[in-house]
């Protein structure tokens, strides 16, 4: 349940009526959790509440975006909303696995919490196995998206203009029968059931996803975050004058909890 | 993914959602699949028994919930028996709940009269004051039965006015740091405490990207959300089984406003601590 920050004075829960809620898929390689913390850290957003869940594994930390030392000593939980009122935005990031057996309780939840808090629309990062690709795929861009029915109604066009590639449907019995096909996410985490929840509830969701492998997600989150902000322009992109990309790798700001991400340092008896 | 020698195995993955519990599957959970999951969530439901009023244990919630102004929490075997050699005793303390359950690291034992070694999970109350509430957990409790513990304990206590300590530890060679933990002078403590704790904490506080996880990351979540002041002591020890040295690097708590007015007379500390060595000692030697 969503649980808010501010609780004093009588303030009334924040108001997401009509925001845009961003929010990632625990998936391979955590590229979506990767991908978040950029914006988080990058537009400087502010903790609104905390989403406090049985399904989630706990786990706590001082703040993971800390930038000195008056703040870097906020707790933070597994599960927390932060919000850009100015961009009506609101982000959930999530930290930890599901614990067994508790995804779809967590799905429903989220779900629930979506259409309660009347989000306009919601936008899900997320990865699938970069060896799972047919060949077809293996060519071209590896950035993928997906639109729910109510979704495609209103900005399907957009997608095209973008030049977007959207997720091919697999068959659902390869080699035997090629004609009936289906959504297959591999690695997804709980993409597949929230965006199937979504198309059946009406949710304007959309998906975005990248293949990649287990490793260093730091350029696979760099990648997906670029391609978020093709659509939503969440920062600027400067046009580079040496190869005239638009390339908005830089102004990503990376967090203070990236450090150490491959083990400490080094003993010098080592050598 | 193709291994070394050419088997082909399915990738561990980070998703947390693993391909054979897909949306499909579990769509066909027959009967039969649906009692044995049911039968084995009731194996892990933990008991939360409560002794307040004087006389027979009360199962779940007291009547109505008990008033708590201190709740001191020691996760561990070493947390555990730190606050055994300096806070507790059979003269200002009693004994007024124990948590029962299993799961396949432990199962608690029933006995109240407990060694430092073993499983158990065991709330004392100070007679002086029967709001000083103080619990020692070395079970270890797993990741779906920790809600179960919260809910069970937390919802048995009004929350106004109180304030939590939490004693954990940790392995050193969980803690990341510039340099090699080879070099770090352990066992050492760190801190960490909710938005609402203003006192003053007995060491530095957890640095990023350091994190706390299972019973300890829980109860502080807990606090956190529900605007609880509570405090989180980490011990970072480079020792597995319950030491000595460990223990007494909990003593920094010994000067914090929560625990100065509890700590028993040092005599009694020091004579739990040798103890507790020589009973070390025999276990640990191999040879008859």
């Amino acid at each position: 349940m969503f649980v808010p920050c501010d609780r004093g004075g009588g303030s009334a829960s924040p108001d997401f009526k009509g925001f845009t809620l961003l929010m990632p898929a625990v998936s391979v390689g955590n590229v979506g959790q990767l991908a978040i913390d950029l914006v988080i850290s990058t537009l400087d957003m502010t903790k609104v509440g905390y989403f406090y869940t049985d399904c989630l594994v706990p786990m706590v930390g001082n703040n993971p975006y800390a930038t000195a030392e008056e703040n870097s000593v906020e707790l933070s939980i597994n599960a927390e909303v932060y919000s850009l009122p100015s961009k009506k935005f609101v982000v959930l990031q999530i930290r930890s696995p599901f614990i067994k057996n508790k995804y779809r309780p967590f799905c429903q939840m989220l779900l629930s919490w979506v259409k309660s808090s009347n989000f306009a629309r919601v936008i899900l990062l997320s990865s699938s196995h970069a060896y799972q690709r047919d060949d077809e795929q293996l060519l071209g861009t590896p950035l993928r998206y997906l639109l729910t029915p109510d979704l495609e109604k209103a900005i399907g066009g957009l997608m095209q203009e973008l030049n977007w590639k959207e997720m091919e449907k697999v068959a659902a019995y390869p080699g035997i029968n090629d004609t009936e096909k289906i959504l297959h996410i591999p690695g997804g985490g709980i993409t597949k059931l929230l965006f199937k929840e979504s198309c059946s509830k009406g949710i304007q969701m959309a998906v975005l996803l990248k293949f990649c492998s287990e490793g260093d997600n730091i350029p696979d989150a760099f990648a997906l975050v670029n391609y978020l902000n093709e659509w939503l322009q969440l920062i600027k992109s400067e046009v580079s004058t040496s190869n005239n990309s638009t390339d908005t790798s830089s102004q990503w700001k990376i967090p203070s909890s990236w450090r150490l991400l491959f083990g400490n340092g080094l003993p010098p008896a080592l050598f | 993914m193709a291994t070394f020698f050419g088997e082909v195995v399915v990738a561990p993955s980070r998703a947390g959602v693993d391909d054979e519990e897909s949306a499909e599957e579990a769509g066909e959970e027959t009967p039969e699949d649906r009692e044995i999951r049911r039968e084995l969530e009731k194996k892990r439901e933990i008991d939360v028994l409560w002794t307040l009023k004087s006389g027979a244990p009360a199962e779940g919630s007291a009547d109505e919930p008990f008033a708590c102004s201190k709740f001191i929490v020691a996760i561990g075997h070493s947390a555990a028996a730190f606050l055994s050699s300096f806070i507790l005793d059979s003269v200002c303390w009693e004994v007024v709940g124990v948590v029962k359950l299993w799961n396949e690291w432990c199962r608690t034992s029933n006995t109240t009269n407990v060694l430092p070694t073993d499983s158990f999970c065991l709330f004392y109350r100070l007679i002086s004051d029967p709001t000083v509430l103080l619990c020692q957990c070395s079970c270890y409790v797993a990741e779906d039965q920790q809600f179960q513990w919260l809910e069970k304990v937390f919802g048995c206590m009004r929350k106004e006015g109180l304030q939590v300590t939490i004693l954990s530890t940790c392995p050193v060679a969980d803690y990341k740091t510039q340099e090699s933990t080879l070099t770090l002078p352990s066992p050492f403590l760190k801190a960490l405490k909710t938005k609402e704790f203003k006192e003053q904490v007995c060491c530095p506080l957890l640095e990023q990207p350091n994190i706390v996880r299972d019973l300890p990351a829980a109860v502080l979540s807990y606090c956190q959300v529900w605007q609880i002041p509570a405090v989180l002591y980490q011990c970072y020890t480079d020792v597995i089984k319950l030491d000595t040295v460990t223990i007494e690097a909990f003593k920094p708590l010994l000067s914090s406003k929560i625990l100065k007015s509890l700590v028993k007379d040092v005599s009694e500390s020091t004579k739990f601590l040798k103890k507790l060595l020589t009973t070390n000692e025999t276990h640990n030697n191999i040879y008859i």
